[in-house]
């Protein structure tokens, strides 16, 4: 750990008097180079500015905000079975995982809960959210290192998750399934043995990346020991999910809080790795992806029958109140802080978005690595654009 | 040439064929690798199909393509450097074109007999680096400068090994006509046993690694690609050009390829020949009129063969760090080939 901290300083004491040396001996002049805000590397629309000594990263900046739609303000006309809808798209990789926290926000307000088939279907669905999220950032991992192949096997085997989504809920990408006191339908006929297959798919999937990607020796030298974040300077810029706990920070909301989901039913592990790097984080996140698998084929082993609706009234009116619930969704951390004033619509929304957080440790990370290094640090660190301006 | 037709053409006739047969020995290679290889293997690997519409199995997407690009415009930076802009693109081609002059095709099929063509050789295929430190200089666009000079970077490193590769077949041969380097791996025998001929993949075979490898680099095909690198800079030295101009980067690409790949079995292979024993000829003066047209057949089969590897291992990899590329030409690949011609000028003196 603390040598690879060490590492970490040595390059940006490195960094430091490249920059001493290009101004003072040779009178040469850095370079800013933007990255984005239309760039092949940040799937969206995400602008880092960096200053180039040659190759060298000296400073790095990201600006967010090029994609912001106000999801915040816009809350604050809509009803509350509305605002799932808007929410969907703000991780739009893992739509319904966005729905979770924010509905159980509202019940908190409520107090209700969800009738326990419910829980355990919406735990599924933010599981299988989750692999669709995660197997995409496996395949896209190489295309950020290069290679072209493996994004299409993630696509091949996301779409077997995404057509179970779709059959359960009716939507590929925005499900808005999520109802307050549970959900709007039961699952269809032969979902469950259908699910069970695709886990099995998905795992070989994981196996093929595995032996594609992260068995590759180039793979490997471009991300192991790059781009290290100690566990405390993890903390200290809030970092949540992947990434913190690739720095052997041992914390997962799904088994740390109690919320009435169907988490503590089942067990699980929470994989951490000692190292910090890129390396470490593509891996935890493979290894979640596999973890995932296996939750959901423990859930669907254990899933109990009865009601997926409480008793609700036709036209919610949520109670005044203040509530704030946060999930671990597939970037990380995501909570709601819920105002709510006795009206139909939320008072006041604050959304607590994982890659917001995630990236505002860039330009820490950043500083003394090469322009290649950018580009897989940035990768690694698995942001998605609608996640971060929301 | 003009033995190929059995009569005495005049200067312009023979010009002309001379002409036409470059343009289609870099053509032809060129749009067989893009179409086999670029648009099919690499779908097949992906588990998708790639082209199916144009013509059967999409076999004439390649000429959509090409008409797409011929009539988007030509455009150009305005704070481009607009002449060496333009040049450029046609400096990378002209690489290609001056490497097939040398490559012989069959016995009397070839455009240059010429004494020192492996030093030739190796000197034009360093004219494409100038052409790409054009583009990427002249673009006017900071993706395109950091691309440009990685190219001029890596290329200049690869190109050692590559010489170094070469001489231990240059050694073997005694020779540096690769005319004469084909006739001698085609009319030597393993033991007295001539029925495979000698070609010299089997005693340069670490000669024809380090070759293949620095001839990816070269391509600048992926493990090796950071000119390009589409994710880190965009699209490197091409980021700013389009139409017509693309679109001869893209052909000086594959047909480079096409190139390399015939010069590497001119070098390991035994270039277009058969075992001179399987026919009974003894040398060059004795092979049959017919290889003048076998020969070109020959060759292309073994180009595809190790495009074929080019490419296949271009879809498979990753690509490696600037740096990491440096220390793997200047620590492995360059004390190998050293330790290489050692030891075939060792065996070369004691036998």
């Amino acid at each position: 750990m603390t040598d690879l901290a060490d590492r970490q300083k040595l390059s940006y004491i490195a960094a430091q008097a490249a920059d001493a040396r290009l101004n003072v001996e040779l009178e040469t002049e850095g370079m800013t180079l933007n990255l984005g805000p239309q760039h092949p590397a940040t799937h969206g629309t995400l602008r880092i500015i960096v200053r180039l000594d040659g190759e060298q990263v000296i400073w790095a900046e990201p600006s967010a905000g090029y994609m912001h739609r106000g999801y915040e303000k816009l809350t604050e006309v809509r009803t509350f079975p509305q605002v799932t809808t808007l929410v969907n798209r703000i991780d739009w990789l893992g739509s319904f995982a966005n729905e979770v926290p924010f509905i159980l926000a509202a019940e908190k307000l409520m107090e209700i809960e969800a009738p326990p088939r419910a829980q355990w279907i919406r735990t599924i669905l933010f599981e299988l959210s989750r692999i669709a999220n995660v197997s995409l950032f496996l395949g896209d991992l190489g295309v950020q290192l290069g290679a072209i192949t493996p994004v299409f096997m993630a696509f091949r085997d996301r779409e077997y998750v995404l057509n179970l989504i779709e059959s359960a809920t009716g939507g590929r990408f925005h499900p808005n399934f999520d109802r307050i006191g549970g959900l709007k339908d039961d699952l269809p006929e032969g979902w469950i043995t259908e699910t069970k297959q695709v886990m099995k798919k998905l795992r070989n999937f994981c196996d093929e990346i595995e032996n594609l990607l992260f068995g590759n020796e180039i793979f490997q030298s471009r991300l192991r020991g790059i781009g290290v974040i100690p566990a405390e300077v993890a903390k200290q810029y809030g970092l949540s999910g992947a990434n913190l706990r690739a720095s052997g920070v041992d914390w997962d909301l799904r088994r740390d809080q109690a919320l009435p989901l169907a988490y503590d039913k089942i067990d699980f592990k929470v994989w951490t790795h000692p190292d910090g790097d890129s390396f470490a984080r593509c891996w935890i996140r493979l290894q979640e992806t596999r973890e995932a698998t296996k939750i959901v084929d423990q859930l669907l082993d254990g899933i109990p029958s009865g009601p997926v609706m409480a008793k609700v009234p036709r036209i919610i009116k949520v109670p005044e109140g203040e509530a704030w619930v946060s999930t671990e969704n597939p970037l990380g951390e995501m909570g709601y802080y819920v105002v709510s004033k006795g009206d139909l619509g939320p008072f006041r929304v604050k959304i607590r978005s994982a890659s917001f957080n995630n990236i505002s440790i860039v330009p820490w990370v950043l500083r003394g690595v090469y322009v290649p290094d950018v580009i897989s640090i940035l990768a690694s660190l698995y942001f998605i654009l609608g996640d971060i301006d929301r | 040439m003009t033995a190929l037709l059995a009569v005495d053409l005049p200067y312009w006739a023979q010009s002309l064929l001379r002409v036409l047969g470059g343009t289609v020995a870099v053509l032809l290679p060129a749009g067989t690798i893009v179409y086999l290889f670029l648009f099919k293997m690499m779908s097949f690997m992906q588990s998708r199909l790639g082209p199916m519409e144009a013509g059967p199995y999409g076999s004439m997407q390649l000429f959509a393509e090409v008409g797409k690009w011929l009539q988007k415009e030509d455009i150009a930076p305005e704070r481009a450097d607009i002449r060496v802009f333009r040049a450029a693109p046609l400096v990378v081609l002209m690489s290609t074109f001056l490497l097939v002059a040398v490559v012989p095709f069959g016995p009397d099929a070839y455009f240059t007999d010429f004494e020192a063509g492996v030093f030739y050789m190796l000197a034009v295929s360093s004219i494409s680096t100038l052409g790409i430190l054009m583009a990427g200089w002249s673009s006017a666009n900071k993706y395109s400068l950091l691309g440009g000079l990685r190219a001029a970077g890596q290329l200049i490193a690869y190109e050692l090994p590559m010489v170094l590769a070469v001489i231990g077949v240059v050694i073997q041969a005694g020779s540096m006509n690769l005319q004469t380097i084909v006739i001698k791996q085609n009319s030597d025998s393993i033991f007295g046993w001539d029925g495979l001929g000698y070609p010299y993949i089997l005693t340069q075979f670490v000669a024809f690694l380090v070759f293949m490898i620095a001839v990816q680099a070269e391509l600048t095909q992926t493990p090796f690609d950071m000119p390009i690198a589409e994710s880190e800079l965009v699209s490197g030295y091409m980021t700013e050009y389009s139409g017509f101009r693309f679109l001869i980067f893209f052909i000086a690409e594959f047909a480079t390829a096409g190139v390399f790949a015939f010069i590497a079995s001119v070098l390991f292979l035994g270039g277009w020949g058969v075992p001179f024993a399987w026919f009974g000829w003894d040398d060059i003066n004795s092979v049959d009129n017919w290889m003048n047209f076998g020969g070109p057949l020959i060759m292309f089969t073994k180009m595809m063969v190790l495009t074929g590897i080019i490419m296949w291992v271009r879809f498979s990899y990753p690509r490696f760090r600037e740096d990491q590329l440096q220390r793997f030409a200047w620590k492995v690949l360059i004390p190998v080939s050293l330790v290489n011609i050692m030891i075939t000028a060792i065996f070369k003196v004691a036998f």
